[in-house]
Order: structure tokens, then sequence, then C-alpha cells
């Protein structure tokens, strides 16, 4: 590997954390036991081999990207431990757990449609697709908390253009990846999967739409949606779909999966608005975590702050009514 | 039944039920303490009072049906302690909201009473509990006459019937729990209406036998 420049690694050739630490593990395990019992699992885990993606890797290689944010990032463990990821756990602190094994090696991303040239896309291809990049964005919930994160990857228009898309393609539709065997707490989040989510086609096409592999310098831990996600700053944290299997570029308005659940609660736009309250929450402010229990609620900004890229997307709609 | 009897009537008994009623008080604040609250400590501590309140609500629930059904007429002094806890987690729950979850925004804790159901039925939960918390004493079961005082206090089934509507309209889509702590709290209700038809039947089969059963705060 050593020989290789750097800029040629390609996704599966970068080293998972996971085969040093595993290593380290059983030599441990083996001295300070001797235990055949530890012995063996440490044995067969490391023989099993390092269970890709599973354990963030560094990535190399990664750009200053625009529209960052100067505010302070959030804690990587306040993001990697406080996950709304359904298939995995309905509670905040069921995906770091549940997810764990999850295998994001092989990956197929089907990027297909109104589109001139389909494509099943590698997670080696998605890598070289276009130069990544940091992003510091602002993260809003639904849920009125908010974060702060540094993710990796580059504009969703790259993606794009690479199947080039047919004036037929009005909305991009996307879907999440579901195996019960993988996620069997999948079944009793009580919304129906797979997950899909959309975007109308300009929204899919603004720079700030993000194709995302990675965070905190390194890829996507399993939890927040590895290997490859969506990233739309300005939307509510739901529209941001994660663990992508399908891209589909569409003629109509698709269906995605809380606007189906509860419509009352969930429109299809999804744009951070305090001035569009549900009978579920008030969006008016929102907690920052990582501020501790005694951090004030902070005032929700329209378009989560980036309304001076996006609002024109939106003129003339009455965004009351298209919530 | 000797041991049983005297470790339920002994005041020691009422002390250590008082001190870990305070349990789940105290592991919170040891959570604090430990950093242990998670990403967003606020939403823990609101969930974790919430499930508390529920939780008190329905051991003060079980007392009467256990007494009945174990023979253990002992269980009542307890009673007034474990709904006057209830109270309290109420009390933190709703303070956690108005200071650390809105910080004293009044207008927009006054629009989440009005828009928000799940709020406006947790509100009503709370405000039930209000007389019966200040009714607790002796004196006000003298003042106003055990059969008017049980009546009032028949209240708190309309509490557990608002806090349990209060968690289920909450949910997003996962509604085990709020259906879990209904399925509890039905039962308990369940048990009450059937004891109360079947003494009804009881006492229109030997109405002549019996003169009127004397209501007590006791036999609630
Ligand atoms: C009898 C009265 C009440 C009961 C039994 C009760 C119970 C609960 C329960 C069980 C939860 C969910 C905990 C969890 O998810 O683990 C909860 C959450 C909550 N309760 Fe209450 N509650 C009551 C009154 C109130 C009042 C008066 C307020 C405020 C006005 C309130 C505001 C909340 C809020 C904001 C949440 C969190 C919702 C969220 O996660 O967004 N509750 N409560």
């Amino acid at each position: 590997m050593d020989d290789k420049p750097a800029s040629k690694l390609t996704y599966s050739d970068i080293t998972p954390k996971g085969a040093y630490t595993n290593r380290r593990n059983f030599l441990f395990g083996m001295l300070a036991t001797g235990g055949a019992v530890t012995g063996w699992k440490h044995f067969s885990n490391w023989m099993s081999g390092p269970a890709t993606g599973s354990v963030p890797v560094k990535l190399n290689n990664v750009k200053k990207g625009p529209f960052s944010t100067a505010e302070a990032i959030t804690p990587e463990n306040d993001v990697t431990t406080y996950n709304n990821f359904y298939e995995f756990g309905t509670g905040k602190g069921d995906p770091s757990r549940n997810a764990k094994n999850f295998r994001t090696s092989p990956w197929t991303v089907s990027v297909e449609g109104e589109v001139k040239k389909p494509r099943k896309l590698s997670m080696d291809d998605i890598m070289k697709i276009a130069p990544l990049e940091e992003r510091i964005y602002r993260h809003r919930c639904v849920e009125a908390w908010s974060i702060v994160v540094p993710w990796i990857g580059y504009s969703f228009s790259a993606l794009a253009n690479l199947v080039e898309p047919t004036p037929k393609a009005k909305y991009v539709a996307f879907e999440s990846y579901y195996d019960t065997r993988q996620m069997p707490e999948g079944p009793s989040a009580g919304i129906p999967f797979p997950y899909l989510e959309g975007l109308r086609m300009d929204e899919a096409m603004h720079p700030l739409t993000l194709l995302c592999v990675g965070m905190y310098g390194e890829t996507l831990p399993n939890q927040d949606g590895a290997p490859v996600r969506m990233v739309i700053p300005w939307k509510y944290g739901y529209k941001s779909a994660k663990s992508l299997v399908k891209i589909r570029f569409v003629k109509n308005q698709p269906p995605t999966t809380w606007n189906t659940a509860t419509p009352e609660w969930y429109g299809f736009y999804s744009n951070v608005n305090p001035n569009v309250n549900t009978v579920r929450w008030s969006q008016a402010t929102e907690h920052r975590l990582g501020g501790g229990i005694f951090s004030r609620p902070i005032p929700t900004q329209i378009f989560n702050g980036y309304g001076d890229k996006v609002a024109s997307l939106y003129s003339g709609m009455d965004l009351r009514k298209y919530y | 039944m000797g041991v049983v009897n005297s470790i339920l009537t002994s005041k020691w008994t009422k002390v250590v039920v008082f001190a870990l009623c305070l349990v789940p008080l105290a592991v919170l604040v040891w959570k604090g303490f430990q950093n242990e609250l998670g990403a967003n400590p606020v939403e823990f501590v609101e969930h974790w009072t919430g499930d508390w309140t529920i939780r008190f609500l329905i051991i003060t629930l079980c007392v009467t049906p256990f007494r009945k059904l174990l023979h253990v007429p002992q269980l009542i002094r307890f009673r007034r302690m474990l709904g006057l806890f209830a109270f309290f987690y109420v009390c933190l729950h709703f303070s956690t909201w108005i200071w650390l979850d809105r910080f004293f925004n009044l207008s927009d804790m006054w629009a989440d009473m009005l828009k928000r159901r799940f709020i406006t039925v947790g509100f009503a939960g709370f405000v039930l509990l209000i007389p019966l918390a200040i009714t607790s004493t002796k004196g006000w079961i003298r003042r106003l006459g055990g059969k008017r005082w049980q009546l009032l206090h028949r209240a708190i089934y309309l509490s557990a019937i608002a806090g349990v509507i209060h968690y289920y309209w909450q949910v997003k889509s996962d509604e085990r729990k709020p259906l879990q702590y209904a399925a509890v709290v039905g039962a308990l209700l369940a048990w009450r209406l059937g004891a109360w038809l079947y003494k009804r039947r009881q006492k229109s089969a030997t109405d002549n036998r019996t003169s009127k059963e004397p209501v007590t705060a006791e036999t609630a």
C-alpha cells in the first residue's frame, strides 16, 4: 500500500482502524487472560477480517469546501451516540448499539430512472466522482434539537451530472437500505421501510445539497448513515436519507416515509421554518447539543440560516401550505 | 402473616419506602454528575421525570387492588405517600419543561398549551393532581367528609388516563411504550369497575339483609 500515491487509494484499500485494534486486542486478550474462550473470540474476530466500514477510517485528500459555518462544532461523541435511524431502533441510543455489525461493504447504489446513463455505483466509484470536501453545516432535527457537523462529500449535482438526467426528471427519490436480518428492530419502528425521501430537482441540484460519505475526517459511522447518505442543511434532518441504495430520477413528486406516515406533522418540503408549527412541535427554538443541561434554547432561523442561498427556490410559494 | 403485618405496620417501613421513592431522583442526579445524561440532557431529564410520574401514578393505583386481592389492608399506610410522590415527580417534570426546555418563554409555552394537544392533556393531568395533593391530609378528609373526599380523589383516574394519552400523542411512530402503560392503567381501572359492579350486584341481592356499608377514605 505504501508505494501507491495516496490519491489512488480506493475505498476498500483504506485499512480500517478495526484491523489494528482487533489485532492488538487479540494479543492483549491472549496475554491478559491466556483463556481459551477470550482467545478464541478474538481469534475468530481477527480471522474473519475487519467488517469493512463498520469502524470509521480516516479519509485523506479532503479539502475545505464552501458554505462552512464558523459555529462551534458539536462534539463527535454526541453525533455518534444520539441518532434517529429507526431501522436500528427508535431510541436515540439504539443505532449506535445495534448498527455495530452493519455490513457496508460490498455496497452498490443504483442510480436510475429518467436518466440517459443509469449506473450501478460501487463505493469506489462514488469516492471518485468529485473531489471530497469538508463542509461544516448546521443540522436541524424536527424534534427541535440541532448539531453542527463537519460532513465530508461533494455536491449531489456531481453525481446527477454523471448520469445525465433527461428533461423529464422533475424530482429525485432516495431509498435507504433495509434488511430485517441486519435490522431486526425495523419492524417495530411503526413506519414502513425501506425509508424513502425525495427532493425537487432544483433542490437536489443546489450546490448546498451534499452527497455525504464521511464526517469528522473519517468515513461515516454506521449509525450516522454509512457508507453514503444525503445532507440537505436547510431542511429537517429526516429529509437527509441515510445508507442510500437507490437514487431515482422521476417525473412526479415521490412518496416520502414520514409524510406518508403522519402528513400533519411532516410535509414533503420540510424546510426549517420557525413560523410553521405543527400540532406536535413548536419550531420557534431549538436546543444546540453539546452545550450541557443549562444551555438555553436558541431561536431557529428560517431555512436553518441558509435562506440567502435557497429562499429563491421557493419564491411565490406559500410556505405554510407547502411546509 | 404476623411477620408481614409487623413489617407493614412498622414506622421504619414507611421511612424505607420514602427513601425508595427518592431513588429515581437520586439516580438522575448521580447520572448528571457522572455526565451520563447523553447528548440531549434536557430531553433526558424530561423523559425520566415523565416516566416516573406515570409509574408513580400506576403504583398508587395498585394499592387498593393489592390490598384486596392479597388481603394486606395495611398497604393503605403508603398510599398517600405514593400519590404525593407522583405529584412530586410531575412537578419536577413540569419544571423541567418550563425552565430547561422552554426557558420561561411565556408566549411560547402558552402557544404550546393551546396548540399542542399532548401538552394540553399533560397539563390537565398535572392540574388534576393539585387539589389531591392539597387535600391529602387527615384534616382535609375530615373537613370534606369521607365520601366527598373519596369522590374528589377519584380524579387520579383521570390524571392517569391523561398521562397515558399525553404519552401516546407525543410519540412519533413507535407506540409500544405508551400502549404498555395504557394496558396497565386500563387493567387497574377495569379492576375497579369490576369490583364496583360486583358490589352493586351483591348489594341488590342482599338489600333487605344488610344496611349500607359506611364509606371511609380507607375503602376507596
Ligand atoms: C400527569 C401528568 C403527566 C404525566 C403522567 C406525564 C408523563 C410523561 C411521559 C411518560 C413522557 C414520555 C417519557 C419518555 O418518552 O420516556 C412525557 C414526556 C413529556 N412531557 Fe409529560 N407528563 C405529564 C405532564 C406534563 C406536563 C404538565 C407537561 C408540560 C406542560 C409535560 C410535558 C412533557 C414534554 C415536553 C415531554 C417530552 C416530549 C418530547 O420528547 O418531545 N408533561 N411525559
